[in-house]
């Protein structure tokens, strides 16, 4: 079999595997939904609603069909974009949601620089000098990250930074002050206020973005931390890392062009899988910093128990989990020459 | 003449006695020990530990600041920061031997059954592990305590549901390498079936790696029960989870510190302690490490 065959056969099965995922992901949403105690006919119709009107939407809902017909139908509204209608705001679900991205992902952005910016220097530093004082240094400094519990972390920053030295600015995305001054061009705050030429809620929008973007990308900075020690370590430990040695490198030289080099692969990966997992401390720190993004839209549902919206949250994470993971595949077999 | 062994212990406990020592030779794992030993403790001896009864409510102290009869100072309602929070050791060690109970047999079973099984169920499993692989834990279990509502045992059954993928992965790979062993071929010869093979001559070898496995999750176990005790998805008031004491105590956080900076203290503390305990535990059972000494 040729290479190119070789190649078509294992995209096809990665291209199968993913639909395998995807149909899995929306069985997983599908049965939660199911699982609720809450009444969804009940959330439409009210409590005062006449029996004749249950039965009317309980059929229009399809709750009267099998199972299986239920799933089929929920199956053919996600593939043509209905997610359903957001019980609190009436409005399309995924409408409400692509409104809120854009704040989620300025922060995660914003923390993943901070995020790798920290870590891979910290790694490094940890795998040059292993077993000694920086590699222990290193390694307490990234466990401490991934061990505070960071909603709590969010509060003690606010209390120290905000109201007691008020180096930076409170929760939200800006000042009250300048809130609706700037049009929404792209969702994004800080392209937006550039856009409009409006440098006051530029400065006040970075202001309040620091913080939690600062939080996020520490948490998240222990795991680029560990990733680029291993990998550094397994480099370093290599036949060529003397060679380039005798040949008359600088110690610097073979750390930095040629270990370094090596891995910068393997570190994007690891930084996109990470970028993922943001989403998760996104939920907390927006709750906590009142930032109005996709965590906070999140947590605002569930607590009224709105299932079309929370579900649906749920499936775009899933999605872009995969997603994420089918990027840092490709991203490898591109760049790595032993994948070719 | 037959060699004698060096020691009386059978080898497991010899085996568990020199990891014990490896860990307290490092100052982080041993600090690791030290936080969780005292976790435990405070928790057994709760009611002799504690000044205060956990639930009294006293208005004549309400917000009172650290001292005076209040080590931690008192809350919204007056209670006894401090007592709270020895009594909310128990709840945070219930987390986690609960989960534990869920995890470790749902993970043991996937993974050795389809390790073992190989073919159409191996890939239909790990399918369904890796969807669950697929969502950050938190999000899911949100999700779960969405659908089955908010209290502190459905959030530990979510995070139970969510936390078992690492372990069926662990638990498969262990399996693989010795489905092929000699010992198992004896035993299938015996006509034994596969359910035997699977739980008499599987699921020992597997235990001791997924028991670590479980020690190194912990830390993010008890950061995401926190996290859904702080949305108001976990253990509800007045019940002293640490995480459900930071979201009480938010909305008096400007003024009163104290309410949510000691039950943090208290969460970082037990999570760094698993972890610093978790990555000591990886050092020790790597055997390059090992060989070093």
């Amino acid at each position: 079999m040729s290479i190119s065959r070789m190649r078509l056969r294992g995209a096809l099965g990665q291209a199968g595997t993913i639909a395998v995922t995807l149909l899995g992901l929306l069985l997983l949403t599908f049965v939660i939904g199911r699982m609720m105690p809450a009444d969804p006919v009940r959330a439409i119709v009210g409590e005062e609603a006449s029996p004749e009107i249950y039965q009317q939407v309980f059929q229009q809902l399809g709750l009267d069909r099998p199972l299986w017909e239920q799933f089929l139908r929920y199956l053919g509204d996600v593939l043509t974009g209905d997610f359903g209608t957001s019980i609190r705001t009436g409005k399309p679900v995924i409408e409400d949601i692509l409104h809120v991205m854009p704040a989620t992902i300025e922060l995660a952005t914003f923390a993943i620089l901070i995020g790798a910016g920290l870590g891979i220097p910290l790694g490094v530093t940890a795998a040059v000098n292993k077993d000694r004082w920086p590699d222990h240094l290193v390694r307490v400094f990234s466990l401490f990250g991934h061990s505070m519990p960071i909603f709590w972390t969010g509060m003690i920053a606010l209390i120290v930074f905000y109201a007691h030295l008020g180096w930076v600015g409170g929760s939200g995305r800006m000042s009250q002050f300048y809130i609706g001054m700037v049009p929404d061009v792209t969702g994004f705050l800080l392209i937006d206020s550039l856009i409009a030429g409006e440098m006051d809620v530029f400065a006040s929008a970075v202001n309040h973005l620091i913080l939690p973007a600062a939080l996020l990308g520490y948490s998240s900075s222990a795991y680029i931390t560990r990733m680029t020690r291993s990998f550094m370590l397994d480099q370093l430990g290599q036949e060529y890392m003397v060679t380039a040695r005798v040949k008359g490198l600088s110690r610097r030289q073979t750390i930095w062009r040629h270990a370094f080099g090596n891995i910068r692969v393997q570190l994007v990966t690891i930084i996109a899988l990470a970028y993922g997992g943001l989403l998760e401390g996104a939920v907390l720190i927006e709750t906590v910093f009142a930032w109005p993004g996709f965590g906070q839209y999140l947590t605002n549902n569930l607590i009224i128990g709105d299932m079309n919206a929370v579900m649906t949250c749920v499936l775009i994470v899933g999605v872009i989990f995969i997603a994420l993971n089918l990027l840092s595949d490709l991203l490898y077999r591109l760049f790595d020459p032993r994948t070719k | 003449m037959t060699a004698l062994p060096a020691s009386r212990l059978p080898a497991p406990l010899l085996a568990a006695r020199n990891i014990l020592t490896f860990l307290l030779r490092s100052p982080t794992s041993a600090f690791g020990l030290l936080v969780l030993s005292i976790l435990i403790l405070t928790a057994a001896f709760a009611p002799w530990i504690a000044t205060h009864d956990p639930y009294a409510q006293d208005l004549n102290n309400v917000l009172q600041a650290p001292g005076n009869g209040h080590l931690f100072g008192a809350d919204e309602l007056g209670r006894d920061i401090f007592s709270r929070l020895v009594w909310g050791a128990r709840i945070t060690l219930t987390i986690i031997f609960l989960v534990s109970i869920v995890v470790g047999p749902i993970g043991l079973i996937v993974g050795t059954t389809s390790g073992y099984l190989g073919g159409r169920i191996d890939t239909v499993m790990m399918r369904i592990t890796d969807i669950f692989l697929s969502f950050p834990s938190l999000i899911l279990s949100l999700a779960f305590v969405a659908a089955l509502g908010p209290s502190l045992n459905n959030a530990i059954i979510a995070i139970g549901l969510t936390a078992w993928p690492p372990i069926a992965r662990l638990a498969r790979a262990e399996t693989m390498t010795f489905r092929k062993a000699d010992y198992i071929a004896a035993a299938r010869l015996q006509g034994a079936s596969p359910l035997r093979i699977i739980v008499k001559s599987i699921m020992p070898m597997c235990l001791p790696s997924v028991l670590i496995r479980l020690t190194l999750n912990m830390a993010t176990v008890i950061l995401t029960a926190a996290g859904l005790g702080f949305l108001g998805l976990g253990a509800q008031p007045p019940l002293p989870e640490w995480g459900a004491m930071i979201a009480t105590g938010r909305r008096y956080m400007i003024d009163s510190w104290w309410l949510v900076t000691f039950p943090g203290l208290s969460i970082l503390c037990v999570s760094l302690a698993f972890n610093l305990l978790g990555d000591g535990l990886r050092d020790a059972l790597d055997p390059k490490q090992m060989n070093r000494r």
